[in-house]
């Protein structure tokens, strides 16, 4: 089978295996009864028409930046992090420690605090799975799994019965105070002259977000513990050849993931709740995971799936709202991108790796 | 704990056991053979809705079983497509079929009965009822052994019974048969099946596609027996914490059955008691639905006897390298 050119395996197949996605998702839609075109109408003016729907849609794309920066680091070296979830749920354990127990004096002061205790949580929760992995063998699919129900029962008891503050029911903290309060795109945006919406929830984690996406491409092609992550993924034993340490980059890639997925929770806790709520996460570990497979585990791609994936939450959410369409259509959405880049990433390749070799007349075909 | 709450407890034990131990099984055949499968879940799920929207619909709880067992074996044969022919990630073809799961069914069910993603309440005739195995009642009044007969082994519902069956059914598939040994053989060295001339494509497929049945029933059982009907995200983490199970069992069928009763036991506590004193210490109930989990990752972790997975498993197998 011959190589394809660069260009076409990094922007051909995933945009194919985006097609084969919407045009399954079409044939959903057309099967509730609904029509397509009018639902991706509905959804482009609800999620792009407004600076109300840009503000949700970058709200979204934050989350998805950081869950999908963390799988990608992780793929790296070839480790599969499904536990984004639980990592970013202890994230919003660190930014609820940090902002309601420590006196800030301003904003920025307390961004960085809580950044910091956010990545730190979420880092020790992929601790363990990274240290079992690289020195017990036991496989970190399965134990990042366990962790996210862990992490899960662990916030309940948190929330329910040590946090809460006395005399409410709600399952969630106090709200954070003040000083702790993130500036919107609308706070951000105002002295430029711009008018944004003031009710979306977008706020400056979002350059926090972009920033995490070029420090990430730093990381990873221009920094020797880059170069190490990357050799350990293509192949183990020729990176113990190298004389790169396996548990060492096991452990550090796995902790830089739980960092990144734990910071997730500066934009959902910090700059939108402001306060930690039972289930803030919402599923946005797992989208990380199809986020990364549509990026190609490049910070770029990922950036632009993680707009996509905003897009696609903030139209889905518009769409429920004004059509008999389920939110859930956007679950299934999410499900194909990662069936058809992932899991059936090989259906796609095939044929195009077919289409770009040369035929060479006189030799058979190995 | 008095007697009679004991025999409560466990017999909602093997009540709630039961969806864990035939997906846990589905996974042994799936991993046995060199397939991994996270995607337990999600067939659940998937045969959960459809056998309560058939069962609805018909009024009979057959048909909606037979169609549940269709909708998981149609998710587990994607997934053969995906891992096997394909030979892709066989983690992120199950990932996918969770999510596949997970917005099918309620917007299926959505687009159905129009009720928020679940199916109407299933009346009698569309679910599977007790069954009161022969002198139930004549033995109730015997001491002690009389109401563990009574309520504890009687009274249960078919798909209870057959799972419990399908333990030793599966230690002789796996373990008597020519078929079992060559299973077991595809999941730890392939090449050695493929250069017998025996087919290691149809051999995972077939592997696959037990597993899309057994799940298949447990699917069916959580909608039309467990419960009146399907709900979203029934099944909760059941397809996570079976495959807890097959770790904490070592992927055997008879430790399997332990395993599963184990995690039944803790969930059934769980549902019982909101809050467990021990002598001054009060355990709380979140303990309880994390400990399958911490239990499995102390397996994993090697602690209690190491947990080594089929050898070949999570590898598509490509023809003479």
């Amino acid at each position: 089978m011959g190589k394809m050119p660069n260009w076409a395996d990094a922007v051909l197949v995933p945009i194919i295996s985006l097609l084969l996605a919407a045009l399954l998702s079409a044939l959903v839609i057309l099967a509730i009864g609904e029509d397509p075109l009018a639902a991706l109408q509905l959804m482009v003016k609800g999620a792009l028409g407004s600076s109300y729907g840009w503000g949700y849609t970058l709200y979204y794309t934050t989350n998805f930046i950081f869950t999908g920066l963390a799988v990608a680091v992780a793929f790296h070296a070839r480790l599969f992090n499904i536990g984004g979830e639980g990592q970013a749920m202890l994230g919003g354990l660190g930014v609820a420690l940090a902002c309601l127990y420590i006196p800030w004096p301003h904003w920025a002061l307390a961004l960085l605090g809580a950044t910091a205790t956010a990545a730190v949580l979420g880092a020790l929760w992929a601790l363990l799975p990274a240290y079992l992995q690289a020195r017990r063998g036991s496989h970190i699919v399965i134990t990042t799994i366990m962790f996210n129900f862990i992490a899960s029962a662990l916030l309940n008891y948190l929330l329910v019965n040590v946090m809460r503050p006395k005399g409410s029911m709600d399952p969630a903290t106090a709200k954070f105070p003040e000083p702790t309060h993130l500036p919107t795109l609308h706070d951000m945006l105002a002295p430029l002259g711009i008018a944004f919406s003031k009710s979306a929830p977008a706020n400056i984690s979002l350059v926090i977000a972009v920033l995490a996406c070029a420090a990430v491409w730093v990381l990873i092609w221009r920094t020797r513990l880059g170069y190490e992550i990357r050799a350990f993924g293509h192949s183990e034993p020729a990176a113990h050849y190298a004389g790169i340490n396996a548990t060492r980059i096991t452990v550090i890639t796995m902790l830089i993931s739980g960092g990144l997925a734990g910071m997730m929770a500066i934009n959902t806790t910090m700059g939108e709740a402001e306060r930690l709520v039972l289930n803030s996460v919402e599923g946005a570990g797992f989208i990380g995971i199809a986020v990364a497979l549509m990026g190609r585990s490049h910070p770029a791609g990922v950036l632009l799936a993680a707009l996509l994936f905003g897009f696609l939450y903030q139209g889905g959410a518009e769409l429920a709202l004004w059509t008999n369409i389920p939110r859930e259509l956007i679950v299934v959405i999410q499900a194909l991108v990662i069936l058809f880049t992932g899991a059936l990433d090989n259906m796609v390749r095939m044929p195009l790796e077919r289409l770009f070799t040369p035929r060479k007349p006189g030799i058979k075909k190995g | 704990m008095d007697y009679a709450t004991l025999l409560q407890v466990l017999d909602s034990t093997v009540r709630l056991a039961t969806p864990l131990l035939l997906a846990c099984l589905a996974g042994l055949f799936s991993e046995r053979a060199g397939i991994f499968d996270i995607g337990l879940e999600g067939k659940m799920l998937m045969a959960a809705m459809l056998s309560a929207a058939v069962a609805y619909v018909s009024g009979s709880v057959w048909l909606g079983l037979l169609a549940g067992v269709g909708a998981s074996m149609l998710l587990a044969a994607l997934h053969g497509l995906a891992s096997i022919t394909f030979r892709g990630n066989q983690l992120i073809s199950g990932v996918a079929i969770n999510f596949l799961a997970a917005g099918l069914s309620v917007l299926i069910a959505q687009d159905w009965f129009s009720q928020g993603g679940r199916t109407p309440s299933l009346m009698a005739g569309a679910r599977f009822e007790p069954i009161t195995l022969p002198f139930a009642d004549a033995m109730a009044g015997v001491p002690v052994i009389g109401p563990v007969y009574q309520q504890l082994i009687s009274g249960h519902t078919l798909p209870v019974y057959l799972a419990f069956l399908c333990v030793p059914l599966t230690w002789w598939v796996l373990y008597r048969t020519r078929f079992g040994l060559r299973l077991r053989a595809v999941g730890e060295n392939p090449a050695a099946v493929d250069t017998a001339g025996i087919s290691v494509v149809g051999l995972r497929y077939a592997a696959v596609m037990i597993c899309g049945l057994l799940c298949g029933i447990a699917g069916a059982y959580l909608a039309t027996a467990l419960q009146a009907g399907f709900i979203k995200d029934m099944t909760a983490g059941r397809g996570y914490i079976a495959l807890a199970a097959l770790i904490f069992a070592k992927w055997r069928p008879w430790y399997a059955l332990g395993a599963c009763l184990l995690f039944g036991f803790l969930q059934a506590i769980a549902l019982r008691f909101q809050s467990i004193d021990l002598g001054g210490i009060t355990i709380p109930v979140q303990v309880m639905d994390a400990l399958p989990y911490i239990l499995t990752v102390v397996i994993l972790a090697g602690f209690v006897g190491r947990a080594i997975p089929p050898r070949a498993g999570g590898e598509p197998y490509v023809k003479e390298r």
